[in-house]
């Protein structure tokens, strides 16, 4: 492989596009060079401590105040209940619709799995091509993929709604999910191509001479080293899909397809006199899969973030 | 084989139908939608201008929306970033526990967009919620964050500040580009941790903060999940964003048309104000590899 291959990728991974000197630490298992202590440790100890008290007191005081039942919700402000009542999980499960939460479950897991599934084939497949391969329009194609990530996505709702309109795709999960088959969530592309550019080649080449082909190429030898970004892509777009909120909203019309935070949406706006323990009981354990997911993998998922430098 | 132009633009072709099918040819549709009028029943008919006329000159709720949006970023942006930054420097020491800090300050971030922490939210602000039960320890009346006009917009200012992970992780890393030399020679000179770090740690990560700020900015813009769950744009339309005034005419009023033109001056508004930031960024935002530039 001649130099000039690959000088503009490796010339391209120094100083990031927009400025940032974020992605230096790329490869696999950043190491943390940090400076000693030199201030007070008591004191840095009490500024985090208390910072983290506050933000994440009102998570495990909701915790708790699912299992309160609806009068003391209102009045206690510690955490931990007088007595433990799951009356509102078991309320809040069963919904005011004819369908329980699982099958909100369920339909939130069909849009999701689906979508990560594509998102990580189409995702690699161009980082891929973005990070070793030259190709005309190449500079233009990465400019356009990190100016679409500063693209405000709502200017494309309404039109995107006419084009699944178009199609009677309409109130099916296709809108959700066909999207992504084409690379389009291109902060994952960023973050891949980030990382496959601090990944020397070497071991590419050796594979090229023993008569490897780019499939084979990307399947045993990039796909293995890039395990820990993949992972990254998996469990954001997990998380980020679950939340989703609008997509859900603007496409899907029957209740039987909803996903969990249509559902929620709905057992908030109900009735008037929203029945707070059951809605808290069920807000909780619709987190769940996300919290869980995060504390599986927050140290792959936390340095994936922290290389590609987005997202927010 | 990397040469290989053909089998390079390959396995880009997926990206390329992508940004054409369900970017660009949207994006350009959006605009002459702009320019209709359009209800979904009926074709739509070629008005001209008529929309974006009725949008600066006689519709008040625009303005207000506007205002409001406006308002939202102001507060929102440098709030997050401001304590972003601020944790990252505090957090950014050889110290016990750091991995433990670091997740629970990210948490918040990639949790912070779903609906049930919005749910949990309006509940935390309702008038006997945690805010009011916590404020009445220390003897300060109830007040009703949802319904007073003050303090709705500070309910989903404080919910898009308290997630400040994302933006924090990356100025860890930043944080850990600065050399350590330099702290040890501001020492021996005397300076204290304040300077420290408004002459050191700041202007040596000036671009991160650029970055962090536009791409903060992009996302306060199009707020949608809180003021739609919390506030439902209330109290009168006090956090009626113009994300959620976009949503209302294009998908409850079906006023197409004029739904396009108001989300083509929401873009350009997040362009304006990234073109000012980058602008600007020339007389702030310092690049170390410009270092013998002396601009």
């Amino acid at each position: 492989m001649s130099r000039e291959g690959q000088a503009p990728g490796r010339s391209q991974a120094g100083p990031h596009p927009l400025g940032g000197s974020t992605d230096v630490r790329v490869g696999r298992g950043a190491s943390m060079i940090l400076p000693r202590d030199r201030g007070n440790p008591l004191l840095r100890y009490i500024a985090l401590g208390v910072v983290a008290v506050v933000m994440l007191y009102p998570l495990l005081w909701l915790i708790g105040a699912s299992f309160k039942g609806n009068a003391e919700i209102f009045t206690e402000i510690g955490v931990w209940p007088s007595r433990f009542d799951f009356t509102a999980y078991a309320k809040g499960w069963k919904t005011s619709t004819e369908y329980t939460f699982a099958t909100y479950f369920l339909n939130s897991f069909l849009i999701t799995v689906p979508r990560i599934i594509v998102t990580v084939i189409s995702c690699v497949l161009v980082a891929y091509a973005f990070a070793r391969f030259e190709f005309w329009g190449k500079k233009f194609l990465f400019s356009i993929m990190v100016g679409t990530m500063m693209l405000p996505l709502i200017i494309l709702r309404l039109p995107q709604y006419l084009m699944f309109k178009e199609l009677g795709w309409l109130d099916t999960y296709v809108p959700l999910i066909l999207p992504s088959a084409f690379a389009t969530d291109t902060f994952f592309v960023f973050m891949l191509v980030q990382f496959l550019r601090g990944i020397p080649r070497d071991m590419e080449e050796a594979a090229q001479i023993d008569g490897c082909n780019a499939l084979q190429l990307l399947w045993h030898i990039i796909v293995p080293l890039l395990k820990p970004a993949i992972i990254s892509v998996i469990v954001f777009q997990f998380i980020w899909t679950m939340n989703d909120f609008m997509g859900p909203l603007i496409y899907l019309s029957t209740v039987e397809k909803y996903p969990v935070s249509l559902a929620l949406k709905m057992s908030i706006g109900a009735t008037e006199e929203v029945e707070w323990a059951s809605v808290i009981a069920i807000s909780v354990v619709a987190l769940i899969p996300s919290v869980g997911v995060f504390f599986l993998a927050q140290r792959h998922f936390i340095e994936g973030a922290t290389s590609s430098g987005v997202k927010g | 084989m990397y040469e290989n132009k053909r089998l390079g633009f390959l396995f880009v072709l997926p990206f390329v139908l992508g940004v054409l099918g369900f970017k660009l040819f949207p994006f350009v549709m959006s605009f002459a939608l702009s320019f209709t009028q359009y209800d979904v029943i009926n074709p739509p008919e070629f008005i001209g201008m008529e929309n974006y006329k009725e949008l600066f000159g006689a519709d008040p709720l625009f303005r207000k929306s506007l205002g409001v949006t406006m308002l939202f970023a102001l507060l929102a942006v440098p709030m997050r970033v401001g304590f972003a930054l601020f944790i990252a420097h505090v957090l950014n020491f050889k110290m016990r526990g750091i991995n433990f800090f670091r997740s629970a300050f990210y948490l918040p971030s990639i949790l912070g967009g779903s609906i049930a922490v919005a749910v949990l939210w309006r509940f935390i602000f309702s008038q006997k919620g945690l805010v009011n039960l916590v404020l009445a320890k220390f003897g300060i009346e109830p007040i009703s964050w949802l319904a007073d006009e003050h303090f709705s917009m500070w309910t989903i200012v404080l919910l898009f500040t308290w997630q400040f992970g994302s933006a924090m992780v990356i100025f860890l890393a930043a944080l850990q580009n600065v050399p350590i030399s330099l702290y040890e020679a501001a020492e021996i000179d005397g300076a204290s941790k304040r300077q420290q770090f408004f002459r050191i740690t700041v202007p040596l990560i000036t671009p991160v903060i650029f970055f962090n700020i536009i791409m903060q900015m992009v996302h306060a813009f199009q707020e949608f999940n809180g003021p739609y769950m919390i506030t439902e744009g209330g109290p009168l339309q006090s956090t009626y964003v113009l994300a959620l005034y976009i949503y209302d005419q294009s998908f409850r009023f079906f006023n197409l048309g004029y739904g396009a033109a108001l989300s083509w001056v929401l873009f350009a508004l997040v362009a304006l104000m990234s073109g000012i930031s980058f602008w600007s960024s020339k007389y702030w935002v310092f690049y170390s590899g410009e270092k013998e530039q002396k601009r």
